[in-house]
């Protein structure tokens, strides 16, 4: 059968799942225990509680007064291996960072052959161009109020003498969103076509998500050591779910309909992905795009803490030296970058050419 | 067999959806119905044992509720949906030999397709959406904006090229839609349900001025509807489906004269013959016809031996001048007028042969002389009487489901 019929045939009969639960939960025993009326279960439950606390407390007054308690109470430490499964991951962390070494210095060289031209030239601009220049793309982008703000924000930046840190923030932060929409694109569309190749990445992306930012500098900083690739990767790696999942989900949910006429002309699966899945799902990858670039410029920030360089090597500079005022300055800074990052990504996505209206 | 060309033909065709559709041709055959077939396996009997033939320049109109399939038998033409078991050949090409780069290049050049919801793209403008099947078959330059604009010429959207197609009403859309369809040139155009989204006075409009396109635009046509009125208006053959089954296939003459069952009685029943039966299914030939040069002697003789009183009077191309009654005629002999063409009235009464009887009968019931049938070139096909027409009118079942006026 080819594809198209098996995007079809995903239900089996109605009523069939549910009726294989009902019998496994059945077979699991618990079928005299759901015939019983509420009053009896709970009667049953607290009768059982009470059966495992006499246990327990019969097993604690059984073990004698002085030394090891025994395995009734304490998990026996023979049995942990823990500390030899540490010692094996550092040692294969070793390995993996002396013999695939050209790969980690073509990564390197890759990450800082876009970052460091980026930065020179972000921190070539003159102030008062770059002033300018965000006032002027925030002006036609979002607003003239919003223009007015931002030039705002970054007239006080100026004032503050945090400009330059600023550039190289921005530098690291864009690199790092243009690796994650480089790789996180064409994932997501894949992941668009494929139910398979979803359903593997969807756990992989769950955990990256919920895993506290901090966390990934720790491979970061085994694989790469201090500086901006370290930085770059692990904002990149934090950063790429959003954009991997808004595409996905901007492809799947362009109008079938309209997919399908596309189909009856004749189009091939790359024409149709260029000529209309992808314009049409312009929108929600763009708040992709928005939401990478907001989850990069945070992380950023953390990493300062592996060694790189701006605005959040300042905050924790005055967190490090307890000058709050100096921590406090950057952070504002750090505030405002956000609101004129999210406001012109944001519009992004808001275009009127991506606008459907049929 | 028939010399006018099969376009598609289709033979026990069946497409069932459910994860193994193989598998529940054994219920079918021991007689399971639709709804037996999905309470005890799950699978859906989409098209059942589907078997037609379209004909070249036809109008082939597939009626059916919704359910009886009738989307999912057009998808099968162009194989949007995989047929499970069966044959489909166009032009004598197996569909199901084809593989993807044959079946491509079919939906490219051979077969075109308008959808119910218009199918457009919003993200480009009117003549970039007309000119989709183009790009896809990498046509470009010129060429490609020359057909862009015929084709929008054809549905009456000149001049709106460069608007978007928000700015567009629904019945706009779906010529663009059409104009798509139409730019590549294809042969077979499949159309599902395409007037069914749009209110009921633009629905007519657009009817109507399909019906007018079709003399123009040479194509085999095959188009879905649930609106039985529809298909009588429009198809040249009508088949009409029911829980994955064909019921009946017919001109509509035949479906309204002799329904094959009661789910086509009931269905017929309330349908106003007058509006649906075009005048063209009961026109005759003229009884009496003169060229111009001829002599008014032998078209008084001819008139007499007819027992007419009306001449319809032609030129070389078959084209209608004019009639003339006996009394002028003779009249006009007496005079020394020799030729036809010089008695000849040029106001009389005409219609298109697509018009439906209703609209025929204030012009039959005017005068006592013949209704011309023209085509858009004046060529007379034929003439209907009054009684003529009344006959047909009436016509019905024998509960005189006929005449609703």
């Amino acid at each position: 059968m080819s594809a198209t019929a098996q995007k079809d045939d995903t239900k089996e009969g109605f009523g069939a799942a549910s009726a294989r639960r009902r019998t496994i939960w059945r077979a699991l025993g618990s079928g005299v225990f759901a015939e019983l009326s509420p009053i009896a279960k709970s009667a049953v439950g607290i009768v059982g509680l009470a059966i495992l606390i006499g246990i327990v407390t019969a097993l604690y007054n059984s073990v004698p007064a002085e030394g090891d308690p025994g395995i009734a109470i304490n998990f026996p430490e023979e049995w942990v291996f823990g500390w030899e499964a540490i010692k094996w991951i550092d040692s294969l962390v070793d390995w993996v960072v002396v013999n695939w070494e050209p790969f980690f210095i073509v990564i390197r060289t890759v990450v800082l052959g876009i970052l460091i031209p980026f930065r020179d030239f972000l921190q070539w601009l003159p102030w008062w161009l770059v002033i300018a220049g965000t006032g002027l793309i925030s002006w036609r982008m979002v607003s003239t109020k919003f223009g007015i703000t931002a030039v705002g924000f970054l007239v006080f930046m100026s004032f503050m003498g945090l400009i330059d840190l600023l550039m190289l923030t921005l530098a690291i932060t864009l690199t790092a969103t243009l690796l994650c929409v480089v790789v996180g694109i064409p994932l997501g569309t894949v992941a668009a076509r494929s139910n398979r190749f979803d359903a593997m990445l969807r756990p992989i992306l769950d955990g990256m998500q919920t895993m506290p930012s901090f966390v990934y500098l720790i491979p970061a900083l085994m694989l790469f050591g201090l500086g901006m690739t370290p930085a770059v990767m692990a904002t990149s790696i934090y950063a790429i779910s959003p954009i991997i999942r808004l595409t996905n989900l901007g492809i799947r949910q362009v109008d079938s309909s309209v997919v399908e006429a596309g189909r009856a002309f004749g189009a091939t699966p790359w024409q149709l992905l260029r000529k209309v899945q992808v314009p049409l799902a312009l929108p929600t990858i763009m708040a992709g795009l928005n939401q990478t670039v907001m989850m990069a410029l945070a992380m950023v920030i953390i990493a300062s803490m592996i060694g790189a360089k701006g605005l959040g090597a300042e905050v924790l500079t005055g967190i490090a030296r307890l000058e709050p005022g100096r921590g406090f300055i950057a952070g504002i800074s750090i505030v405002f970058t956000a609101i004129i990052l999210d406001r012109i990504s944001q519009r992004l996505a808001k275009r009127p050419e991506t606008q459907l209206a049929a | 067999m028939s010399e006018v060309a099969e376009k598609i033909c289709c033979q026990n065709l069946w497409k069932v959806f459910g994860p193994d559709p193989a598998s529940v041709f054994d219920l079918v055959d021991s007689g399971a119905s639709k709804q037996e077939v999905l309470e005890q396996t799950g699978h859906v009997v989409a098209v059942k044992d589907v078997s037609f033939e379209v004909r070249e320049n036809e109008m082939f109109v597939v009626m059916g509720l919704s359910g009886s399939g009738k989307s999912t038998l057009i998808r099968c033409i162009n194989r949007l949906v995989e047929p499970t078991k069966g044959t489909m050949q166009i032009e004598g090409t197996n569909l199901a030999q084809m593989d993807q780069e044959e079946l491509r290049e079919l939906r490219r050049h051979k077969l075109s397709m308008v959808f119910q919801h218009f199918g457009l793209l919003p993200h480009r403008s009117v003549m970039d959406n007309v000119a989709f099947g183009l790009e896809v078959r990498g046509e470009k330059g010129t060429e490609k904006e020359e057909k862009v604009a015929r084709a929008l010429e054809q549905v009456g959207l000149k001049g709106w090229e460069k608007n978007r197609i928000h700015e567009l009403s629904g019945g706009m859309q779906q010529r663009v839609g059409l104009a798509r369809a139409l730019a590549g040139g294809a042969e077979t155009l499949l159309m599902d349900e395409p007037f069914s989204a749009l209110d009921p006075l633009i629905r007519r409009q657009m009817q109507d001025e399909f019906i007018k396109l079709r003399d123009t635009v040479k194509q085999t046509v095959i188009f879905i509807t649930h609106d039985l009125l529809e298909a009588l208006r429009l198809g040249d053959r009508v088949a009409i489906m029911k829980d994955g089954e064909i019921i009946q296939v017919g001109t509509p003459q035949e479906i309204l004269t002799n329904p094959e069952d009661e789910y086509v009685s009931e269905f017929i029943k309330d349908v106003p013959r007058g509006q649906v039966i075009p005048v063209k299914s009961v026109m005759e030939p003229a009884p009496v016809m003169v060229r111009c040069e001829q002599s008014l002697e032998d078209a008084i003789e001819e008139m007499k031996a007819k027992r007419v009183t009306v001449a319809f009077v032609i030129d070389n191309g078959g084209g209608l001048k004019g009639i003339t009654t006996m009394e002028k005629a003779i009249a006009a002999v007496r005079e020394g007028v020799t030729q036809a063409e010089d008695v000849v009235h040029h106001e009389f009464p005409s219609t298109s042969p697509d018009t439906p009887l209703d609209q025929v009968l204030p012009l039959v019931a005017e005068g006592n002389v013949p209704v011309a049938v023209v085509d858009g070139q004046q060529v007379l096909l034929g003439v209907v009487s009054r009684p003529a027409l009344i006959e047909a009118l009436q016509l019905g079942d024998g509960n005189g489901n006929g005449n609703q006026k």
